[in-house]
């Protein structure tokens, strides 16, 4: 557990910490970040796709010729983990089908299309101006209800992380943006200061931390003073300018930087009495609360060189990428092959489609013109060299990682803690044999995520095959127990009664041998009796039901 | 419109393994031109040898291992491999020395265990130590400081010196190794050895005249190692090599010496002996460095380059060869596993 006090008096001396590794690849910001945030025609068309954050994905609760309102939500869930997806603007709902999705492997996902009317006519929440007055869970709800999830790339749904029990010591804003390119966060810092910290007061007045830390890195000195301005007048704000390195924005890099202390393995920042939010996020969390407008739109970084008029622009949730690149001058003939990476050039991936939209956590897409960024070539064999080693931020052997992913040896990979890889890219952006690091760790990651997923489920089938033998088996033995118990009773009754039992035979056998005797006098008589007898003893209908 | 996919990063430093073979090989240039101006052009034709075989034997190789040859040469390693072992050879051996010792390295050490990346010794040194062992006397034969040398030879001198046996003016590879005195001149690391074993003290094995100094200064032999110092600081200033390995193969050296030192200091040599003679510097910025058959954690480098260190003066001091730069790399190459095994750094959140 941080202290506090301790953390803010350390960061007013100017004493921060350093995260082991690094690098320090070329920055690139000003290609975008000199123009305000601009505003961008509405798109024809809409794709929302239903599940845009980590968790589990609402129900869809309009249908195909809905006429939805800007704000309206499109799904509903009452799953804790889930947030619901809104009209990015009014409309008509045309299709509810799969559509290509803004995640690497671009494969379909039940998507909401939306052909838009041009009037973008609102529909509002109530406004919670007096928050100060209400209670938590309400302004969890309206958090969870705006749709809000984590906008500096996670996408953890908010109102999760922000319903803790837990101590808050520090509440950390993370305005770092330390991917080249992207300036979308630097953007919003200089342009609506006063809005994201509206958006921590909120937060501040529901997680009750110690200290509010306003955290951004050295090459953004305008957003930096903005945010400074902006929470001048506040003793419990500290707003600290951070050495530029990669990945400094990481959360657990963050942490480490500014209070010295490391989240522990398996552990959440919670743990030690931290807690971080991306800068985008509190905007989003005031534009929800004050204005009663859930999540529609987010500032996204159009930048790269094959862009002519690279910028930062307010794009709708699901506007699909070609339409922003038309916007902002996408000229084709500067590159070999289309490319378009969604996020920086560290961490994005490229886009499998033009009409992939953005969704809550594109914060940036990269155009680079041809010879921009390095072709990756081809991969040489590792010279263990061990670059990567000291890129790594989280102290890890990348070399021995590889050798064993690459060798799927996935317990010893584990053993050299590959969980606590957050692929970075540092090790790869160094390594001189272009190995795809990354690559290899996502594969050796997933394939033990499955193999723990096929353990479990055949461990469960297991246990089922296991409980229905015992109950079979069981019962076998109830039903022998309860034979036994009865044969044991008639016996005890044989024997019990067995004069008894004898008495009778030899009676039955003394009734007919007299009937016998009785039928050898009277032989006329026999033909009269017999259908009496076998009127009683041959099966009838009656006597069966 | 058909979109190119690539997985992230997709950026990345513009210095390939090539790239960083060749920058070895550029610093190894002030060290060669020392070695070229006091031993004659003999290296400069033994390195040249030793190239022209890597580049064969890797093409050959590689052929035969189906794999895409020019850019299993374009990486530099086996060149690069050459050049060191072409350093570290007498300047007048017979070129079938050098051409079974860079075809031993080249084949054996490295193409055999899989190729770049993962043989498990420094394939010059092995290739260095097979050649010590199986021609010691041929591996033994160093020429004289040329200015000090009875019969200073020239570029063709060499070349037939090095493929008959005899130089243009008929001498032989033993009368080129005359000094002026007409004494076959010991290299430092030699004098002080068979002084030594002969009953001679440290101080007065110093006397021999490829010493200029008491304090272990020797002609030629020190210029040259400072020439491979300056090479070596071009490397850790452009971050080609990491300050751990050669740093703590250095502080070895100065640790075991300096303690030889103090427990009978006229029996064996001083530090600055130790560094100034022979290959430690040398072997500290070019050899110990070698990735591939190195630590590759932080503190194992360090573990490893003290353990090259200790070795090499204890080898100097107490073992059959004068010099044991080789045999210390070599030997600490087997230890690797185990270091690097026992010395993994602590993990972000993970206790130590």
């Amino acid at each position: 557990m941080i202290d506090a006090a301790q953390v803010i008096s350390q960061l007013q001396q100017g004493q921060m910490f350093d995260f082991p590794g690094g690098v320090h690849p070329p920055q690139q910001k000003s290609l975008a970040n000199s123009t305000p945030i601009a505003q961008v025609a509405e798109p024809k068309h809409l794709y929302i796709p239903v599940k845009q954050q980590i968790g589990s994905q609402g129900n869809v609760c309009v249908q195909v010729g809905d006429y939805v309102a800007k704000g309206q939500p499109l799904t509903h869930s009452n799953h804790p983990f889930s947030v619901p997806v809104h009209a990015s603007t009014s409309g008509t709902v045309v299709a509810i089908a799969p559509h290509p999705s803004a995640h690497a492997s671009g494969l379909p996902e039940l998507t909401i299309e939306i052909a838009t009317d041009g009037l973008a006519k609102w529909q509002l929440m109530p406004l919670l101006t007096d928050y100060m007055q209400l209670d938590k869970m309400q302004l969890l709800e309206r958090i969870c209800q705006a749709g809000i999830s984590g906008m500096g790339g996670a996408g953890f749904p908010t109102h999760i992380k922000t319903n803790t029990h837990k101590p808050v010591e520090c509440l950390i804003i993370n305005g770092i943006e330390c991917e080249p390119y992207i300036s979308s966060d630097d953007r919003i810092m200089r342009e609506h200061a006063w809005q994201i910290k509206q958006g921590i007061d909120i937060l501040r007045h529901i997680v009750e931390p110690k200290h509010v830390i306003i955290a951004v890195e050295d090459n953004k000195p305008e957003a930096f003073d903005a945010m400074r301005t902006a929470c001048l007048e506040d003793n419990g704000y500290l707003v600290v300018s951070l050495p530029t390195k990669y990945p400094a924005g990481g959360e657990r890099q963050l942490i480490q930087v500014l209070t010295g202390a490391e989240v522990p393995d398996n552990g959440l920042p919670i743990d030690i009495g931290c807690l971080m939010y991306n800068v985008g996020t509190c905007f989003a969390i005031a534009e929800a609360v004050l204005h009663g407008k859930p999540l529609v739109e987010r500032v996204v970084t159009l930048t790269g060189k094959a862009l002519n008029k690279p910028q930062n622009v307010w794009a709708l949730l699901g506007t699909p990428v070609q339409h922003l690149l038309t916007h902002a001058g996408y000229d084709s003939t500067q590159q070999k092959q289309h490319k378009v990476i969604m996020g920086g050039p560290m961490m994005g991936f490229t886009v499998h489609n033009e009409q992939v939209p953005v969704v809550k956590m594109t914060n940036c897409l990269l155009v680079p013109e041809r010879n921009e960024l390095p072709e990756i070539e081809d991969e040489r064999p590792c010279i263990r060299c061990g670059l990567c080693a000291d890129a790594c931020p989280a102290g890890l052997l990348p070399q021995q990682l590889l050798w064993y992913s690459k060798a799927k040896e996935y317990d010893k990979a584990q053993e050299y803690n590959l969980d606590a890889c957050i692929e970075c890219g540092a090790c790869a952006y160094v390594c001189p044999s272009e190995i795809p690091l990354v690559q290899y760790y996502r594969q050796a990651k997933s394939d033990i995520r499955n193999a723990a997923i096929e353990k479990d489920k055949s461990e469960k089938a297991r246990e089922r095959f296991e409980t229905r033998q015992a109950r079979l088996l069981a019962d076998k033995q109830a039903r022998e127990e309860k034979h036994r118990l009865a044969a044991e009773a008639r016996k005890k009754s044989m024997e019990n009664k067995g004069s008894d039992a004898k008495d009778k035979i030899a009676a039955a056998l003394a009734r007919a041998k007299a009937k016998r005797a009785a039928a050898a006098k009277t032989d006329t008589d026999t033909t009269q009796s017999t259908p009496d007898v076998s009127s009683h003893n041959s099966p009838s209908t009656d006597s069966d039901n | 419109m058909q979109f190119s996919l690539s997985s992230s990063p997709h950026n990345r430093v513009r210095r390939d393994t090539g790239q960083v073979m060749r920058m070895v090989c550029y610093a190894c240039i002030p060290g060669v031109i020392a070695q070229t101006y006091f031993f004659g052009w003999g290296t400069i034709i033994q390195i040249a040898l030793a190239m022209f075989t890597a580049v064969v034997t890797e093409s050959a190789i590689l052929e035969l291992r189906k794999k895409n040859v020019s850019r299993g040469i374009r990486d530099y390693s086996a060149i690069l491999t050459a050049l060191l072992l072409g350093i570290c050879l007498p300047p007048l051996a017979p070129w079938w020395l050098v051409v079974i010792g860079t075809f031993f390295s080249i084949a054996i050490v490295k193409q055999l265990y899989g190729g770049l990346g993962f043989n498990m010794f420094n394939p010059a040194m092995i290739g260095y130590v097979v050649l010590l062992i199986s021609f010691p006397i041929a591996m033994s034969a160093w020429i004289p400081v040329q200015s000090m040398a009875q019969s200073p030879y020239d570029f063709i001198d060499a070349l037939s010196t090095i493929f008959t046996g005899y130089s243009q003016s008929g001498y032989s590879l033993a009368q080129l190794q005359l000094g002026i005195d007409g004494i076959t001149q010991a290299t430092p690391l030699d004098a002080v050895r068979t002084g030594l074993l002969s009953g001679l003290t440290y101080s007065e094995t110093l006397n021999a005249n490829i010493f200029s100094s008491d304090w272990g200064w020797s002609y030629g032999w020190s210029p040259v190692a400072l020439a491979y110092l300056l090479g070596g600081l071009f490397l850790l200033g452009n971050k080609v090599i990491n300050w751990h390995m050669p740093i703590s193969t250095l502080a070895g050296v100065v640790f075991t010496a300096g303690f030889l030192n103090i427990l009978s200091p006229d029996q064996t040599g001083s530090i600055t002996f130790h560094l100034m003679s022979g290959a430690v510097l040398f072997g500290a910025f070019f050899i110990v460095t070698d990735p591939v058959s190195g630590s590759t954690t932080d503190k194992g480098r360090v573990i490893f380059g003290l353990m090259i260190g200790f070795l090499t003066v204890i080898i100097r001091t107490y073992g059959g060869y004068p010099d044991a730069i080789a045999f210390a790399v070599v030997i600490m190459n087997i230890a690797v596993p185990l270091i690097d095994y026992y010395t993994q750094p602590r993990t972000y959140g993970h206790k130590s």
